[in-house]
C-alpha cells in the first residue's frame, strides 16, 4: 500500500561508545548491590566461623555458642514483639485518623509530624527512654507488681530505674510507630473510593465504611509494614544498649524487673569496643544469627507487600 | 425518603436536622465537646482529691469523656452511630499518644542540650578537659567529613542503580535487584558495622578502626534509600521526553545525562538529602567500625575519629568524675544531631520548591 521510499536497510540502532559505557556502568552498579548484599553474609560466615568452631568453653560465658546466643535472640525477640504488640494498633488507628477523620487541610501537617518521628535518630531516643519515659514508668511498674504481680509477666521486684524489658519495648513502639503508619497510609489512600462510596451510600457509618471497605482492603499492606517494623525493632542498637539494664539474666519471662536478657543489636554494641580475639568472632556469630532473622522477615514483608501491589489496580 | 448520612470521605460532622429514618435521634456536634468539658471538670474533682497528677488528670478526662460520649450517643441515636462515635475518640486518642513522645523528646533534649550549646562546643576538643569545659569540634568535624565520604560512595553507586532499573533494566536482573535493594533497606544498622568491620579486618587485621571503615558501613545502610528514592522520581519522568529526545537523534546516554535527570533533579535532591540524613544520626556502625578518640583526627584514613552520635554515647554512658559536665556535653550533643536532621529535612524540602521544573508555559 505504501510507496514511499523503502525502509532503511539497517534497522538497527548505531551502538554508540557513550552507550555502551553508560549501559555497562549503570548495570555495574546494579550488580554492585548484589554483590554487596552477598559480600554482608560471606565475610560474616567467615569473621563468624573461628567461634562457630571453637571448644565451647573457650566462647564467652564458658557454655558454648548457642548457650550464649539463645538468651540473646530471646530479648531480641521479647523487645520487638512487644513493640509490634503495642505499635501496630496505634500506628493503624493514626493512619485511618490522618486518612479519614483529620481535616483535609491539616492532615499532610498531620503525617509529616508523626514521619518526624522516624527522623529522630536512634541514640536521641536512648537519652530521651533513659531520661524522661523509664522513671516516669516506675509508679506503673509498682502499681503493676502490687496488683498484678501474680501474672509471670509482672512478677517483681519491679525495677527502681525503669530500664526494663516493658520500657524498651515501649521506646522500640514509639520507633517503629511512624513505619508502620506510614505503609498503612499509604494502602488506606489507595482504597478504591467506589468502595468507600458504596459503603457510606448504603448507609454505613464512617467505622462501618472503615471497617468493611478500608481494612479488608488494606490488610496485607497493614501485615507488611508491621514486619517492616518488626525488623527494625528486631535490629534497633543504641536505644536498647543505652536504656536496658542488661544482665545475664537468661531466659526470664518477667517484663519489669531490673533482670533483663540483653537484646543481639546492643549486646555487641556494649561488647564489641572492649572485645579482642574469639570474643569478637562470637558477636559477628550472633550479628549473623541476626542477619538472618531481620532478613528472613524483611523478605517476608516485602513479599506481603508485593503480592498486595500485583493485584491491586491502584498502581 | 430523605436519609441522614454522615458527610462522605473527611470533614466535621456537619449537624444533620433531617427527620431520623429508623426512630433514632441525631446529637447536634457541640454536644461531644460538652461532654468532655463536663468530664475534665469530674476529671479535675477526682484528680484534686486524690493526688494532682497533671497525667492522671488527662487520662481520666478522655476516659469519662469516650465513655460518656458512648452511653449518651448510644441512648439517643443507637447503637451504630455509638460505635461510630467511639471509634472516633479511639482513633482521636492514637493520635494524641503519638504526639506525646515527639513534644516530650523535643521539649527534654532543647532543655538539657541548651544548657552548652556555647561557643566553646563548637571550637573546642576533648583534649585534655576533666570536668567542665571541653567540646565537640572534633566530633562535629568527623561526622561531616564520614558523612561526605558515605555521600560520595553511595550517591553515584544508588544514582546509578536507580538509572539502570528505570531505563535499561529488563528481566529477571532488574526484579532481583528490586527486592534485594528492598531487602537491604532492613539490614540492621549494626549488622553493615560488623559488615565493614570483616571486610577491613581481612586487610588491616584485627582491631582497626578507620574513619573510611564508618563510612563504607553507613554506605550499606544509604544505598537502599538512595536507590529507592531516585527510582520514584526517575519513573516520574515523561516518556515524551525520551522519546523527543531520541526522535532528534540524542543518544540514549546522553538523553539520560541531558533530559532525564535535569528534568528530576528537585526529586534527586531531596531524596539523596532524606538519605543523608537518615545516615547523620546513625551510631552503631560508627561504634564498632570508626570507634572514639578525645583528639582531632581529620585524617578518614589513619585511626579512630570522634563522630557526634558515638561522642554523645560516650558521654552519656562513661562522663567520668564528676559527671554532670560529660552529661551536659551528651545532651548537647544530643540536640546538635536533632538540628542536623531536622535541617536536612528542611533542605531537602527547600530543594523539591526550588528545584522543581517549571511546569507553566
Amino acid at each position: 500500500m505504501t510507496t514511499t521510499s523503502a525502509p532503511p536497510a539497517n534497522p538497527r540502532p548505531k551502538r554508540r561508545p557513550g552507550d555502551r559505557i553508560f549501559a555497562g556502568s549503570a548495570k555495574g552498579a546494579g550488580i554492585l548491590i548484589l554483590l554487596i548484599l552477598a559480600g554482608v553474609a560471606i565475610f560474616l560466615v567467615t569473621e563468624s566461623f573461628p567461634a562457630l568452631t571453637a571448644p565451647a568453653e573457650d566462647v564467652p560465658g564458658g557454655e558454648g555458642l548457642a548457650s550464649y546466643i539463645g538468651p540473646l535472640i530471646f530479648g531480641t525477640l521479647m523487645a520487638a514483639t512487644i513493640a509490634l504488640l503495642v505499635a501496630t494498633p496505634l500506628a493503624v488507628a493514626i493512619a485511618l485518623f490522618i486518612t479519614y477523620y483529620a481535616p483535609r487541610r491539616i492532615a499532610a501537617g498531620l503525617g509529616y509530624l508523626i514521619d518526624l518521628l522516624a527522623a529522630v535518630p536512634s541514640i536521641v531516643y536512648g537519652f530521651w527512654g533513659i531520661a524522661w519515659f523509664a522513671p516516669r514508668l516506675v509508679p506503673f511498674y509498682q502499681w503493676l507488681e502490687e496488683n498484678l504481680g501474680f501474672i509471670p509477666l509482672f512478677a517483681g521486684p519491679a525495677s527502681a530505674t525503669g530500664r526494663t524489658m516493658l520500657t524498651i519495648g515501649l521506646v522500640l513502639a514509639v520507633m517503629i510507630l511512624p513505619i508502620i503508619s506510614a505503609i498503612s497510609r499509604e494502602v488506606f489512600s489507595q482504597v478504591p473510593s467506589l468502595h468507600r462510596e458504596a459503603a457510606l451510600a448504603l448507609g454505613a457509618t464512617r467505622w462501618e465504611m472503615i471497617k468493611m471497605a478500608v481494612l479488608p482492603y488494606g490488610k496485607s499492606g497493614i501485615i507488611g509494614g508491621a514486619m517492616l517494623g518488626l525488623g527494625r525493632a528486631l535490629g534497633e542498637t543504641m536505644a536498647v544498649a543505652i536504656i536496658l539494664s542488661g544482665s545475664a539474666a537468661g531466659i526470664t519471662w518477667a517484663l519489669i524487673s531490673s533482670a533483663n536478657p540483653q537484646t543481639i543489636a546492643a549486646n555487641i554494641a556494649l561488647q564489641f569496643p572492649e572485645s579482642t580475639g574469639l570474643a569478637v568472632n562470637t558477636l559477628i556469630a550472633s550479628g549473623l544469627a541476626l542477619f538472618v532473622i531481620t532478613l528472613l522477615v524483611n523478605m517476608l514483608a516485602r513479599w506481603v507487600v508485593n503480592r498486595r501491589a500485583d493485584f491491586s489496580g491502584a498502581n | 425518603m430523605s436519609t441522614s448520612t454522615q458527610q462522605p470521605s473527611t470533614g466535621s460532622d456537619a449537624p444533620v436536622s433531617a427527620p431520623p429514618p429508623g426512630g433514632h435521634r441525631t446529637l447536634p456536634t457541640w454536644v461531644t465537646w460538652a461532654v468532655f468539658a463536663a468530664a475534665a471538670v469530674v476529671a479535675a474533682g477526682i484528680a484534686l482529691v486524690t493526688s494532682w497528677n497533671i497525667v492522671l488528670f488527662v487520662i481520666y478526662t478522655v476516659v469519662l469523656g469516650t465513655v460518656a460520649n458512648y452511653v449518651l450517643s448510644r441512648a439517643v441515636e443507637g447503637h451504630r452511630k455509638a460505635t461510630d462515635r467511639l471509634v472516633t475518640c479511639l482513633v482521636g486518642c492514637a493520635f494524641g499518644i503519638a504526639l506525646v513522645p515527639l513534644l516530650s523528646l523535643v521539649y527534654e533534649v532543647v532543655r538539657r542540650g541548651a544548657e552548652r550549646f556555647d561557643g566553646e562546643f563548637f571550637s573546642a576538643s576533648l583534649v585534655g578537659v576533666i570536668g567542665e569545659g571541653g567540646g565537640a569540634y572534633h566530633a562535629l568535624m568527623g561526622t561531616l567529613i564520614i558523612t561526605l565520604l558515605t555521600t560520595l560512595i553511595s550517591v553515584p553507586i544508588g544514582l546509578m542503580t536507580a538509572i539502570y532499573l528505570v531505563e535499561y533494566g529488563t528481566g529477571r536482573l532488574k526484579k532481583s535487584i528490586t527486592f534485594l535493594v528492598d531487602v537491604m533497606t532492613g539490614i540492621p544498622s549494626i549488622v553493615a558495622g560488623l559488615f565493614a568491620y570483616a571486610l577491613f579486618v581481612l586487610v588491616f587485621g584485627p582491631g582497626v578502626r578507620l574513619g573510611i571503615m564508618g563510612a563504607v558501613a553507613l554506605s550499606v545502610l544509604m544505598i537502599p534509600v538512595v536507590v529507592r528514592s531516585c527510582e520514584e522520581v526517575l519513573k516520574l519522568v515523561p516518556n515524551e521526553l525520551r522519546e523527543a529526545a531520541y526522535a532528534l537523534g540524542v543518544p540514549k546516554w546522553r538523553t539520560i545525562l541531558k533530559v532525564v535527570i535535569p528534568t528530576s533533579i528537585a526529586g534527586l535532591g531531596t531524596g539523596i538529602t532524606l538519605a543523608i540524613a537518615r545516615v547523620v544520626g546513625e551510631t552503631a556502625p560508627l561504634l564498632i567500625t570508626v570507634g572514639i578518640t578525645n583528639a582531632m583526627n581529620f585524617n578518614a584514613f589513619d585511626g579512630r575519629m570522634a563522630t557526634l552520635p558515638v561522642y554523645a554515647y560516650y558521654q552519656l554512658t562513661q562522663p567520668g568524675v564528676p559527671p554532670q559536665f560529660a552529661i551536659d556535653r551528651a545532651w548537647t550533643a544530643a540536640l546538635l544531631l536533632i538540628i542536623l536532621v531536622m535541617a536536612l529535612n528542611v533542605v531537602a524540602r527547600l530543594i523539591s520548591r526550588f528545584f522543581a521544573p517549571k511546569t507553566g508555559r
